[in-house]
């Protein structure tokens, strides 16, 4: 509540970030472990296999997992120094209770009593405001798990709509997209697929940056004889090599896959028969597109004509091909349309559902595919459910025996929870997995809504940035704390294992959801003594849903490596592929491989719209923002790992010599860079390798360093995803004089 | 044990991403636990994002050794140059200086040059390297010359380096254009050379109205 009880020097002072390094166990040479625990990385959504060792409930090291077969021993910096993350000396191991008096704002106090503060607040609060007046903020980091039980517990013990999590800000453009194109939401193929492509099209993803293993993937596909197309503002490293680059006007995605498509429809480089017998809607987009002519798509995407003939041509005339994308086209205030325009090139080649034949957004979070399935989403159920489908309702209400009215109805996104902080309407907020402070755009916003809030309880295992707000935190587990599943980027569900016991009072997140549900004397439904029994309950909510996990068991995961969901029966194995023709889905109950009624694939007319905030006189410059290799979104646990921190450590802002000399400014020049929200400054990075009229700053750093304080909170009207990628600024070099 | 024969390691620049996974891999490995011996660097990072992971080449003739006062520098009978041998080891850099792929590094809190000696506790007992294991591009790849052969149509190993009048030939192999018609990589020229084919021009791709 409130604003920070001390200043953050102090705060930062006592709980960090500080900086782990390999000391003791971890730097002496010979040790030998008391154990090795095969498990995945805690990052991204590669969820690469790595065996952990531990001495003394530490983990003091790792070594390749080469026998799992997606990522076969390869790890990114981040997963290489992971380990560091864990006996930190920034590790929360009590409950904290807000104290200006103590040293670093916050006093440890007794576990219990932190439970019997939390949960006599959020009956205050409830009973004065209403129930929708206490909201959670949950994320995707979690395992299925806890993200299943997150939706339970905000919807029956919390009774409050009001739930959503952190992949608003990561999956959802692709979500929604995917769901109106497909009619389900995962990816459409296993990563074995793209190096068995002639084509593959990269847009809006720095593959080897944020998901660097994939782009061992990419390039076997070149070995084999594949064309990369890369698509972005940036040369980044997988657009160095590539035989097509792209570079796109930040937020003009849209205009180039219609433009595309267009030139695919004038040289008649479609699959007729494959738009006629699994699409609808081809005709009407067809009519669409005949606008965006070659002549204008250059002047809108900015991108020189030759070049986008050349891709139209390889894509239209490939055999096979893979089509990947990311935030780069997906963090927009069109997110959905962006995605929608890359399917629309998909299906008019009839390149999917087949071997070497693929499509799929490159999720973000180490759970983003499972995150966003089983129900933390504020307008969604188990099993992909629909939370204003009555059908749906009645079902989540058997499994979780209540009456379908009991159930909430949806409540507003991630950053509309703010919004409503800001307006009075919600007083009391519960988070965990989720550092909004940081990761949210025009952040100072985000800060004087926290400051309004009347209770506010975090659970993390570091005092991330948000929680520096809080009145309570809970100290909740790390990924190797505790167990459970999580659905990587291809949709696979695969195991995390436990591989130390949480230190001090900390405890794993789901016993805490559940001591708070207990005294908020709500026991029924919350009395799993394990994960493997929300599982086992998850398993049984999600059947019949598109996501169906009905037929997965841990036995099953750790027996095939993982399991591809859908998987409807304990004898299916799991699906690799969507869209296979003969497929059977529960919606389409065998009319075709899509899920629709007819079993047809949507085409969508995805018409072009300009950023929210367009460059002008006064704000001429593109400001688009993005990751490091050695980082992970807020940075709150990478910003911890002393290695990864000497990889990068601080921001800066990168331009174009051409930009630079406009502006005087030369290389590590202190910058000044201002939106019409905030500025900051930070030293410039001069490179050839970007646009010239756009200007990088990568987001993982807090306070005067957070590029998000600048961002605009513009949001696509269907997905809710923020403008992350494009918002207009000016820059000048030297630092800022008050005006 | 020796590490054995058919395995050999193959870098290919072509694919580095400079992610720095060997590095940070390199410093946990076991014998030299904080002391990456790699070094990735920016060509020219101004112009372009590529990098350039540096392992040991190990040498026929390794000239580090030769020109070692202090005879540190041993080559086992499989090839592998090892890390000088502390006792020996006087600190002198000679070694640094001398390395054409500049290699060694002196380290001089411990008065020792440490450097690559591929993994050898690893690859002695039939594991890979830490660094071509981990390699999320597989830049770094340790293998038969089958399977790089099969994975690699594009290109070819090849182990032999030019540096003026010195030809050098190494038990690693850096992989080539296969059209390449020289097997023998000219390196004192390759500096002066422009690079061919390796970077859009940002400026001639990129259409902009911004008043510059």
């Amino acid at each position: 509540m409130a604003t920070l009880p001390v200043s953050l020097e102090n705060i930062t002072e006592h709980f960090g970030p500080h900086l782990a390094r390999s000391l003791g166990n971890r730097l002496a040479t010979g040790v030998e472990p008391d154990k090795t625990v095969a498990t995945h990385c805690c990052f991204c959504g590669m969820q690469c296999g790595i065996h952990l060792k531990v001495k003394d409930n530490q983990v003091i090291g790792f070594e390749p997992r080469e026998d799992f077969p997606f990522n076969r021993g390869m790890l990114c910096p981040k997963g290489v120094k992971r380990y560091l993350q864990g006996a930190h000396p920034d590790r929360l191991v009590t409950a904290l209770e807000r104290d200006p008096n103590s040293p670093g704002g916050f006093r440890p106090m007794e576990y219990e009593k932190a439970l019997d503060r939390v949960a006599a607040e959020i009956k205050r609060i409830q009973e004065k405001y209403g129930r929708d007046a206490f909201a959670v903020l949950s994320g995707a980091s979690l395992t299925s798990e806890k993200t299943y039980l997150m939706g339970k517990f905000a919807r029956l013990a919390l009774k409050t709509a009001n739930i959503d999590y952190n992949g608003r800000l990561c999956m959802v453009s692709a979500g929604a997209g995917n769901k109106k194109a497909f009619g389900v939401d995962r990816a459409a193929n296993p990563w074995s697929d793209i190096p068995k492509a002639e084509v593959i099209w990269i847009s809006g993803s720095n593959v080897a940056e944020c998901f660097p293993i994939t782009t061992d993937y990419v390039w076997q596909a070149r070995e084999n004889g594949a064309k990369i197309i890369v698509v972005d503002p940036r040369i980044t490293p997988i657009a160095r090599t590539c035989n097509l680059f792209l570079p796109v006007k930040p937020g003009r995605d849209i205009a180039l896959f219609n433009g595309i498509l267009h030139l695919m429809i004038e040289n008649d480089w479609l699959d007729h028969r494959f738009i006629e017998q699994h699409t609808v809607g081809f005709e009407a987009l067809a009519e669409h597109v005949s606008q965006w002519n070659p002549k204008r798509t250059s002047d809108v995407t900015g991108i020189a004509e030759k070049s986008i003939r050349q891709a139209a041509e390889w894509w239209g005339t490939a055999k096979s091909s893979f089509l990947m994308h990311a935030r780069g086209i997906e963090h927009h205030s069109h997110g959905v349309q962006n995605v929608l325009g890359a399917i629309n090139i998909v299906l008019a080649s009839g390149r999917i559902g087949r071997e070497g034949c693929g499509y799929a957004t490159i999720t973000g979070q180490g759970n983003g595919q499972g995150g966003r399935e089983h129900g933390q989403k504020c307008d969604q159920l188990p099993g992909g459910r629909d939370i204003s489908n009555p059908d749906h309702r009645a079902y989540v209400a058997k499994v979780w025996g209540v009456e379908a009215d009991e159930i909430p109805k949806a409540g507003v996104d991630a950053y509309e929870i703010f919004r409503e902080i800001d307006r009075g309407n919600i007083h009391g907020l519960l988070s965990i997995c989720f550092n909004p402070k940081v990761s949210l755009p025009d952040s100072d916003f985000i800060t004087r809504a926290l400051e309004k809030l009347d209770f506010y309880v975090a659970i993390d295992f570091f005092l991330n940035e948000t929680a520096h707000h809080a009145d309570v935190v809970l100290p909740g587990s790390l990924h190797e704390e505790d167990e459970g599943v999580v659905a990587q980027v291809e949709g696979r569900v695969i195991r995390i294992n436990k591989v130390v016991e949480p230190p001090g009072d900390a405890r794993a997140d789901w016993t805490i959801i559940q001591d708070i549900a207990h005294r908020l004397d709500c026991r029924k439904g919350f009395s799993f003594a394990n994960p493997g029994e929300i599982f086992e309950e998850l398993r049984v909510a999600s059947k019949g849903g598109t996501c169906d996990y009905s037929g997965i068991t841990y036995e099953k995961i750790e027996k095939q490596n993982g399991v591809f969901w859908p998987c409807p029966s304990e004898d299916h194995p799991g699906t690799l592929r969507m869209f296979e023709p003969g497929s059977w889905n529960p919606i389409a109950k065998g009319a075709g491989p899509f899920y629709f009624p007819d079993g047809k694939a949507r085409f969508n007319v995805a018409p072009y719209t300009p950023p929210t905030e367009d460059v002008d006189a006064d704000y001429p410059v593109i400001l688009t923002t993005g990751r490091v290799v050695s980082h992970f979104l807020s940075g709150s646990q990478t910003r911890r790992i002393g290695p990864l921190v000497d990889q990068y450590s601080e921001p800066r802002l990168e331009l174009h010599p051409k930009l630079a000399e406009k502006y005087g400014i030369s290389d590590g020049d202190q910058v000044t860079v201002e939106s019409r929200r905030s500025s900051i400054q930070l030293p410039a990075h001069v490179v050839t390798t970007i646009r010239p009229d756009t200007v990088f700053v990568p987001y993982h750093w807090a306070g005067r360093q957070s590029i998000n304080r600048l961002t605009i909170s513009a949001q696509d009207p269907i997905s809710k995803i923020p403008e992350y990628k494009v918002c207009a600024v000016r820059i000048k070099k030297g630092l800022r004089t008050e005006d | 044990m020796a590490v054995p024969q058919q395995y050999e390691f193959f870098i290919d620049p072509n694919r580095c991403i400079g992610c720095q996974s060997c590095v940070q891999a390199c410093g946990e490995c076991d014998t030299h636990k904080g002391h990456p011996m790699i070094h990735l660097e920016y060509v020219d990072r101004p112009f372009s994002v590529q990098t350039a992971p540096v392992v040991c080449m190990h040498c026929e003739s390794p000239t580090c050794a030769e020109v070692c006062p202090a005879d540190a520098i041993k080559k086992t009978e499989d090839g592998v140059v090892q890390t000088a041998r502390k006792p020996r080891c006087i600190g002198c850099s000679n070694c640094v200086l001398s390395c054409p792929f500049g290699v060694p590094k002196m380290k001089t809190e411990l008065e020792l040059m440490m450097k690559c000696d591929m993994c050898y506790d690893r690859t002695s007992v039939g594991k890979k390297p830490m660094c071509a294991t981990v390699c999320p591009s597989q830049a770094l790849f340790f293998g038969t010359r089958e399977e790089i052969e099969r994975l690699r149509p594009r290109s070819v190993p090849t182990n032999r380096f030019q540096f003026g009048r010195q030809t050098i030939t190494t038990k690693v192999n850096m992989m080539v254009p296969s059209f390449s018609e020289n097997m023998v990589v000219d390196v004192t020229a390759a500096m002066n050379e422009p690079p061919v084919d390796q970077s859009f021009d940002m400026e001639a791709l990129a259409v902009s109205d911004f008043e510059f």
